[in-house]
């Protein structure tokens, strides 16, 4: 079966992210004044062959856990979803 | 005696380090792709500067898993020496042969400027010709040099000496002032527990003549040589 994975990674909390930072700068000077806080990660997204979602996941973890995220800094989610037939990207 | 330096997709400090080693200080060197899995001719190496693979998902995260970093694993293993330069430093990190990891400047800056930096540890294979507390000058070029380990870790590094290279200001003082990247506790340059695998953000291989405006680089090369030679240091 195809499935889609989107690993989603961002840095840990209490990490500081400059650029996340220099994002809620420019909100703020546009008028956003309700801005608290702008974390900026990454999604990852992923077409696989698996025998099922539960597989898939797991694959998708291992890659996270060996690659996509790096442990000491950043954290990360993994969403599965079955990937219809001839559907677009 | 020879040492090695590895090309990855990408490395672009490579013929600097290349050109000091064998030019310059007069020692074999080779170039060695990163496909190359049999390391058995060196002594030595040096993972250099650059981008490599584009320094995508993270620096160093793909080169990491080039074919050559299973033998530089074996290569630590047997004592040998391995020397990573910015971007190389950052593939050690990726590789675990270092602890920590690399953040952004915290600065919005690529950093590329002379560093003063305090020589805090002079029993190693890399800084054995320095003396202790010595303050050099040394060029530093990155985006991602803000050295970030969790706080047991630090203060492991700390306790063992494992801090070779600090950002200082001219008198020798690690002040905010003069870390150029919020590097945790001004670190520029760490050591492995074993001593053989030494990660620094500066480089050396930019100072190493007169005519580049400092020679201070020189002596981490000639402290390997002098290393290797003597069996000094080594595990």
């Amino acid at each position: 079966m195809k499935f889609k994975g989107t690993v989603t990674v961002w840095l840990k909390e209490g990490i500081f992210d400059p650029q996340g930072a220099a994002v809620k700068g420019s909100l703020e000077a546009m008028g956003f004044k309700e801005v608290e806080k702008v974390r900026i990660g990454k999604n990852i997204v992923i077409s696989l062959d698996a025998e099922n979602a539960l597989e898939a996941k797991d694959l998708l973890e291992q890659m996270a856990r060996k690659l996509l995220a790096n442990p000491v800094t950043e954290a990360y989610r993994v969403h599965v979803e079955e990937e219809k037939a001839g559907a677009e990207r | 005696m020879k040492f090695g330096v590895v090309v990855f997709p990408g490395s672009n400090c490579d013929s600097d380090a290349y050109h000091v080693i064998k030019d310059v200080i007069g020692v074999d060197c080779e170039y060695v792709w990163h496909e190359t899995r049999d390391l058995s001719d060196f002594q030595a190496l040096v993972l250099p500067g650059g981008f490599s693979y584009g320094d995508y998902l993270r620096c160093g995260a793909l080169a990491r898993f080039s074919p050559v970093m299973d033998s530089v694993y074996r290569f630590v293993d047997e004592g040998k020496l391995v020397i990573g330069i910015c971007n190389g430093f950052q593939i050690l990190l990726e590789a675990g042969l270092l602890p920590g990891a690399m953040l952004s400047n915290n600065v919005l800056e690529f950093r590329c400027q002379w560093v003063d930096l305090r020589v805090e540890n002079t029993k190693t294979p890399f800084t054995c010709l320095y003396e202790p507390g010595e303050v050099i000058r040394v060029p530093i070029a990155h985006h991602e040099g803000n050295y970030y380990a969790e706080p047991e870790v630090l203060e492991e590094l700390e306790r063992t000496g494992r801090v070779v290279l600090r950002y200082v200001d001219a008198s020798g003082n690690p002040t905010a002032e003069a870390n150029p990247n919020g590097a945790a506790h001004n670190i520029a340059g760490i050591i492995n527990e074993k001593g053989n695998v030494f990660g620094l953000m500066p480089h050396p291989e930019r100072c190493s003549e007169s005519i580049l405006g400092s020679r201070d680089g020189r002596r981490v090369f000639l402290s390997m040589i002098k290393s290797l030679e003597t069996g000094a240091l080594l595990s």
